[in-house]
């Protein structure tokens, strides 16, 4: 069958909910979709307490931050699809959608792509051995199907997925053998880092995984320091005994709907990939496509709920449900209070590189006229 | 003997020590705290900064930091022992009495202790307030209990 809608939005994560809330406030009549049976994206994993201010929900477990927006946009009136993937976005705003084994159509007169991120691979010798696998979807067992993935973990990378599921890790039971990082320094919160190290965790700065060993499942990895150019250094290879190894080195862009609707994009390794281009307003190349949350750049569930409701403020007044002035008035509040998260050593670069896909949008506007 | 200059005697009681090292865009703990003890010099990315003469040790930015970045210490709770507090979010729960191993900023073993107390009020949000007591010349060294979950 056809649905109707004013709004489509994909991905029901802080980004998707964000942006449905707030056109719904203005009236609009909104779906959203999202291929899990649990709304919230990524934040129903995510059982640790979140940084931020009073008004980005800080020290509110991200799960808790997650079902509360769900509960406002059920009551003001937005509908969400759960178990239901978009598989396509066609031309004249369509969208083809699976669910329960039978596909659809949407029409929409704004689509919103809200659909997240993906978590990247690592290759080296023995990476297909059952026990290696990205440290989301350790996450995901643990705190979602409450299964502990492995009894002795090892976890690759520092940033702040790789230590805060580590920490998951440790909650649920588990030991951890170590964080391998190949930079000098702790890539994510160091907050984060001594938390673990308090309960004698070891970083491994400068180190690398090499091989993952075993007989039909992992049972030890070896990791080795590495010189410039992270080149591994001979004769520094330790083993350790593990049968779980966590990749956490990087999220990328879910850029497929993106691609698939011709979007204009930049590549941004410190973003993450490729990421459509899109104004300061959420506006992708394609005038009836907007952009939100970790698609647009990998950032945190902080910013991708304000991307959000700025995408939202603007399919809103591009629908001619609240004025330009109010709707310049809305932006302008939710654009302080994005700057403010976008400062310090760790926000600076993220605001950076969100100015540079800005500037490539503008520059490929003015290319087209 | 009398003094000219008044040299501030150094609080007494349990005080909040604040390790968070970072400017990271985060203020729970000036929030939280009713003495208004914390405070933030510029915006809440600068690092948070502790008032001692307001701070009472009640601990509940311990709890209240995401960051689980801040203790509290007695250095001088008796002659001879110190009490440390510090977030807890593991089972099992520890009991109060129970005998320990507190472990330092790396879970190396320092030395053994008690627990003292273990504070779980539902405004936590499941996280504890583990304080343990410990021999007073620890109490800059011990900012947790061992357990075997490390290496
Ligand atoms: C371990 C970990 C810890 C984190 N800790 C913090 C933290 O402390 N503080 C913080 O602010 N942020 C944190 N984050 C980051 C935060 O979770 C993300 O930045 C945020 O969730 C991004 O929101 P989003 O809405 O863009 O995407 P997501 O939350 O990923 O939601 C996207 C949704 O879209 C769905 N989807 C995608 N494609 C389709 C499709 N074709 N059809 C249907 N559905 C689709 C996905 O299944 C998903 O549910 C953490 C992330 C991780 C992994
Ligand atoms: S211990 Fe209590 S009084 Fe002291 S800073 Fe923390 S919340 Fe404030
Ligand atoms: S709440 Fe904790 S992590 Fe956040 S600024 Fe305060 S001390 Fe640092």
């Amino acid at each position: 069958m056809t649905y109707q809608t004013q709004v489509a939005i994909i991905g029901a994560g802080p980004a998707g909910l964000s942006a449905a809330l707030e056109v719904a406030k203005q009236g609009g009549k909104v779906m959203v979709f999202d291929e899990n049976d649990r709304a919230g994206g990524q934040l129903f994993k995510q059982i640790h307490k979140f940084f931020g201010s009073g008004h980005h929900g800080a020290g509110v477990r991200g799960i808790r931050l997650g079902q509360q927006l769900l509960e406002q946009c059920i009551q003001s009136g937005v509908e969400i699809c759960l178990s239901t993937v978009v598989f396509g976005i066609f031309p004249g705003n369509e969208l083809g959608i699976v669910k329960d084994g039978r596909s659809h159509t949407v029409k929409a007169d704004k689509i919103l792509i809200a659909a997240g991120a993906g978590e990247k691979p690592l290759a080296f010798p023995g990476w297909d051995l059952p026990g290696v696998m990205g440290a989301g979807a350790a996450q995901t067992m643990v705190n979602i199907n409450r299964v502990r993935p492995g009894n002795r973990i090892l976890t690759i990378g520092s940033g702040n997925v790789g230590l805060v599921v580590s920490y998951q890790l440790l909650q649920a039971g588990a030991s951890v053998a170590g964080i391998v990082e190949g930079l000098p320094k702790i890539n994510g919160y160091a907050v984060h880092a001594n938390k673990l190290m308090r309960q004698g965790v070891p970083v491994y700065l400068s180190h690398t995984v090499i091989e993952a060993r075993g007989d039909g499942q992992v049972e030890e990895a070896v990791i080795a320091e590495v010189g410039p150019g992270f080149v591994p250094i001979e004769g520094t290879e330790q083993t350790l005994s593990v049968d779980t190894i966590c990749l956490a080195v990087g999220l990328t862009p879910s850029v497929e709907l993106p691609r698939m609707a011709e979007l204009a994009m930049v590549h941004l390794p410190k973003m993450g990939g490729y990421i459509p281009l899109h104004d300061s307003h959420m506006r992708s190349s394609n005038p009836d496509i907007y952009v939100a949350g970790d698609v647009a750049g990998i950032e945190e569930a902080s910013t991708a709920m304000e991307e959000g409701k700025l995408a939202g403020v603007s399919m809103a007044e591009a629908l001619g449900l609240v004025s330009a002035q109010r709707a310049r008035e809305l932006a302008g509040e939710i654009e302080e209070r994005i700057g403010e998260l976008r400062i310090g050593s760790h926000g600076d670069a993220r605001r950076m590189a969100k100015e540079e896909i800005v500037r490539g949008y503008e520059a490929w506007l003015a290319k087209q006229k | 003997m009398a003094c000219k200059t008044e040299i501030k005697e150094k609080k007494r009681g349990p005080l909040a020590v604040i390790e968070c090292t970072e400017d990271i865009p985060c203020n729970p703990c000036t929030t939280c705290c009713a003495q208004k003890a914390i405070t933030f010099e510029g915006s809440i990315n600068s690092l948070p900064k502790l008032d001692e003469d307001k701070c009472t040790g009640c601990g509940i930015c311990v709890a209240r930091c995401p960051g689980m970045a801040i203790f509290v210490v007695d250095r001088e709770y008796s002659e001879t022992e110190c009490l440390v507090s510090f977030p807890h979010e593991f089972l099992p729960m520890p009991q109060a009495g129970e005998e320990i191993v507190a472990s330092d900023r790396q879970g190396k073993p320092v030395c053994a202790g008690t627990v003292h107390r273990v504070v779980r009020p539902e405004s936590f949000d499941g996280t504890a307030v583990v304080t343990i007591k410990i021999p007073k010349e620890y109490a800059d060294q011990v900012r947790g209990i061992r357990t075997e979950r490390g290496v």
